[in-house]
């Protein structure tokens, strides 16, 4: 084996069953690189990172590692780990009610001469590498104290601290904001530098850019090709992953701005607020137009939106839906009102694992009709039939449980759940998190779709392009409050960032 | 460095509150029944020596969010084993004894297998457990047999451990010298107590069993065994059930089909108020201490009123369960908005 190469991985094939989930795939990481594992959903991303690591046994294939005689093959996680294979998964995979300095070192803690936990040299280590990692933790705390962002950063330095030789990244900047990102590329290139090959699994394309020097390209289980950054532009990666030339940039957005003013409200809220999420806010959503909600992350988006449908009670303010006095106690007096909510953690909150793609559609529509009026199967099958089409959920069948399709296509059967109910009022929180670009169009596409049948909409989304492309008007919140609205010609990358920031920006 | 106090130490803290007050409640209104005198307190953990045995193992199973509801049974199974093993079957109390923790752990091994390698629900495996332990009691011995023959069993049982340089000492209505005492028994549970605390904050394998309650999940991912740590940890609470089952039956002295029945409940319940999640990853064996501690003191205070039905401690536990569970659900939910 080459000595700059940190990683091969030869010939690997695998099945689902029904589907062939890789297909003789080939992979290659020097020492030194930031790789980008690049593909749609179900292109065997995520299941050839569970190849690598033992998660999933392959059928055929080989695995090389740097240093080790011979092909490897491991039998999990820790195995993989000390062969210098270390993970940081999507979900942040810590022990909420450890401390920090534990999460760090279970399972290779520092020992005493008797053979019990160190637990102050563990410390001391821990805070040591907080320290090198430029992170301001105090690590005799427990994890759940921190934020989602920060338990990442955690997970990371775990990884990095195992001394890997491969270090794999699989979403880490999903639930992190810019500031963040930023640190967490700053240590990604700081283990570049130090000799560490390092597999990146993104979907978010500026980052692909911004951080690595090769990409890997998977399409329905089949390698497409492996690239470095220059032989690869952005258009290019696009069309690799999807393969066909894609729309990546134009408008989707019908021409010319709507004037709104004389188009009743459909939602009209004054100083709705819940204690300690969101202060009093006013909003104004008219029939068919499609309203953003920007910030920063933990800025107060899904917990406004949360209010709105009930799912947080409103603690004060009036609140008309079609021009009625309402009050809505809980996420079914929103329903009967013809709201919907998608909601962002849809591991949480959406999907309901052991039940079929069929009956995750139909679970709003039943609920809302009560559980005594049982939708007759026939009708069943044809709604899930034609959103599986109309949203081209990838699923063996109908009957396929939600749980082994994959992240992309599950946001989409929930998606489809609400649609399902016939909405006049839809809160999509995220809806493209997670989701490949080609969904994420399609995504969009819809929204713009669904305002132009008239329907009311408001839409959360962490990247600005996207909800410039779909939105009418913006509102801006910051810190739990709704601090401002943009519309017309300030809706622009600059005026957005600018309105997120605020005073801010000045200082 | 200043440490926050986090939910589960509040509730830890008020535990123990609840505790001293109960306590000093009934030092002021029975005071004239002795309650006052340390030898009351010292009884409750006399009283309550094989089920501190226990909880300490309950609490470490919980800790993995699981349950063992066999125990109570293991203890009846154990007693009985005892004193037909030394009255009928003229056996010597410590070979018996060492039989009765090898038979602990074997048990534990059965049951920790079938939940951790077989993945079955914890419930049903010790509740299989319970019924076989319970009608291994009835198949050794039907009859109530009491333990009179073995003279180092009698002697274990009635050898008083006086509290040095007369500490609480008093003197009765005859001017006789009252020297607060503990039993063998005792000393045997709060070493236990003292052991697991240690085990459960010092060793791996402590750590692993909070990794595993916290989020099974991630131990796996971070490559600690998770079935093992399970495995490990019912045949843990198996052997604390025998080593309880011995103190229980150094305090009753004998063997019937129907003793220490729901005495599995009492160590749940003495967890929960300790501050142990059911659910897993947060609690401490010195919380459980002091549940079992609170049990106690609600039937000594229950007795002490005199005219009361002893049901009536049962219901004051219901209470407090009730209680704990709800304030545990609330400083939850607290912490999750917190955090959103």
């Amino acid at each position: 084996m080459d000595s700059n190469i940190a990683l091969t991985m030869r010939g690997i094939c695998m099945t689902f069953p029904g589907v062939k989930a890789l297909d003789n795939v080939d992979f290659t990481l020097k020492k030194g690189e930031i790789r980008a594992l690049m593909g749609e959903n179900g292109a065997g991303k995520s299941t050839l990172i569970k190849c690598l690591t033992g998660v999933n046994k392959f059928e055929a294939g080989e695995i090389h590692v740097d240093g080790i005689e011979g092909p490897i093959v491991n039998k999990d996680t820790m195995d993989a780990q000390h062969k210098g294979i270390s993970t940081v998964y999507q979900e942040v995979n810590l022990c909420p009610n450890l401390s920090v300095a534990e999460n760090l070192y279970i399972g290779r803690e520092p020992l005493t001469k008797i053979g019990t936990v160190n637990r102050r040299k563990m410390n001391q280590m821990a805070a040591q590498l907080m320290k090198d990692l430029d992170l301001e933790i105090e690590v005799t705390r427990n994890l759940e104290e921190y934020s989602l962002a920060l338990q990442q950063m955690i997970a990371i330095a775990r990884a990095v601290d195992m001394e890997s030789k491969v270090l794999i990244l699989d979403e880490p900047t999903s639930s992190l904001d810019d500031n963040e990102v930023e640190k967490l590329f700053g240590m990604m290139k700081r283990l570049r530098d130090q000799g560490v090959g390092i597999i990146f699994v993104t979907h978010f394309l500026e980052q692909v850019y911004a951080v690595c020097d090769g990409i890997t390209v998977l399409r329905n289980g089949t390698l497409v090709g492996e690239y470095t950054v220059e032989e690869l532009p952005r258009v290019k990666l696009v069309a690799a992953m999807m393969g066909k030339d894609f729309d990546d940039l134009a408008s989707i957005k019908p021409e010319g701005t709507t004037d709104f003013s004389k188009v009743p409200l459909e939602i009209d809220a004054k100083g709705l607020s819940h204690s300690g999420t969101i202060k009093p806010f006013d909003l104004e959503i008219h029939k068919g137009e499609v309203v953003g909600l920007t910030g920063l992350l933990g800025s107060g988006r899904s917990e406004l939106a949360r209010v709105i449908y009930g799912a947080d009670r409103a603690q004060s303010g009036t609140l008309k839906v079609a021009g009625q006095d309402v009050k809505v106690k809980s996420p079914i007096d929103a329903m009967n009102l013809g709201m919907g909510l998608l909601p962002d953690d849809r591991k949480a909150e959406g999907i309901i694992g052991d039940l079929s793609v069929r009956e995750n559609i139909i679970l709003a529509m039943q609920a809302k009709a009560g559980i005594f009026k049982k939708i007759p199967m026939a009708k069943q099958i044809e709604i899930a039939d034609k959103y599986i089409e109309m949203l081209q959920i990838k699923t063996a069948s109908r009957e396929t449980l939600i749980k082994r399709l994959s992240g992309g296509n599950q946001q989409k059967v929930i998606l489809a759940r609400w649609l399902a109910t016939n909405p006049d009022f839809l809160i999509l929180d995220e809806p493209t998190r997670g989701i490949d670009i080609g969904t994420k169009t399609e995504i969009q596409k819809l929204v713009i779709k669904l305002a132009q049948e008239g329907k009311s909409l408001i839409f959360i989304s962490s990247e600005i392009e996207e909800m410039l492309r779909t939105c009418n008007r913006m509102a801006v919140l910051r810190d739990g409050a709704k601090v401002g609205e943009i519309d017309g010609s300030d809706m622009t990358q600059e005026g957005v960032m600018h309105a997120i920031a605020g005073g801010a920006s000045h200082e | 460095m200043k440490k926050k106090l986090n939910g589960n130490s509040i509730l830890l803290l008020i535990t123990v509150i609840l505790f001293v007050v109960m306590y000093a409640a009934g030092c002021v209104v029975y005071a004239n029944k002795g309650f006052t005198h340390l030898q009351t307190f010292l009884n409750i953990l006399i009283n309550n020596a094989g089920l501190i045995c226990i909880t300490a193992g309950m609490t470490c199973v919980m800790l993995t969010g699981g349950i063992d509801i066999s125990v109570g049974s293991v203890v009846a199974m154990d007693c009985m084993f005892l004193a037909v093993g030394m009255e009928e079957w003229g056996m010597k109390s410590p070979v018996l004894m060492l039989l009765v923790l090898l038979i602990g752990i074997v048990f534990g091994i059965v049951q920790g297998f079938c939940i951790a390698y077989l993945d079955i629900q914890p419930f049903i495996v010790t509740m299989a457990g319970m019924f076989f332990a319970r009608g291994m009691t009835a198949v050794i011995c039907t009859d109530q047999v009491s333990i009179v023959s073995d003279a180092l069993f009698v002697k274990l049982s009635n050898m008083k451990l006086n509290i040095p340089f007369n500490i609480g000492a008093y003197e009765n209505k005859k001017g006789i010298l009252q020297i607060p005492y503990v039993r063998i028994t005792v000393v045997i549970a709060l070493l236990v107590v003292l052991l697991i605390f240690l085990m459960l904050k010092y060793t791996k394998f402590g750590r692993s069993i909070y990794a595993v309650g916290g989020n099974s999940q991630s131990a796996t991912l971070m490559g600690l065994d998770v079935r093992k740590t399970k495995m490990k940890t019912y045949v843990l609470a198996s052997f604390l059930a025998s080593i309880g089952g011995i103190c229980y039956c150094l305090n009753t002295m004998c063997g019937t089909t129907t003793q220490a029945s729901g005495l599995e409940m009492d160590a749940i319940s003495s967890a929960v108020i300790g501050g142990t999640l059911l659910t897993g990853g947060v609690g401490n064996v010195g919380g459980s201490l002091v549940g079992v501690l609170i049990n106690g003191t609600i039937s000594t205070l229950v007795k002490s009123h005199g005219k009361l039905v002893s049901s009536w401690a049962n219901i004051v536990t219901a209470i407090l369960l009730c209680f704990f569970i709800v304030l545990q659900a609330i400083l939850a939910k607290i912490k999750e908005s917190k955090k959103a």
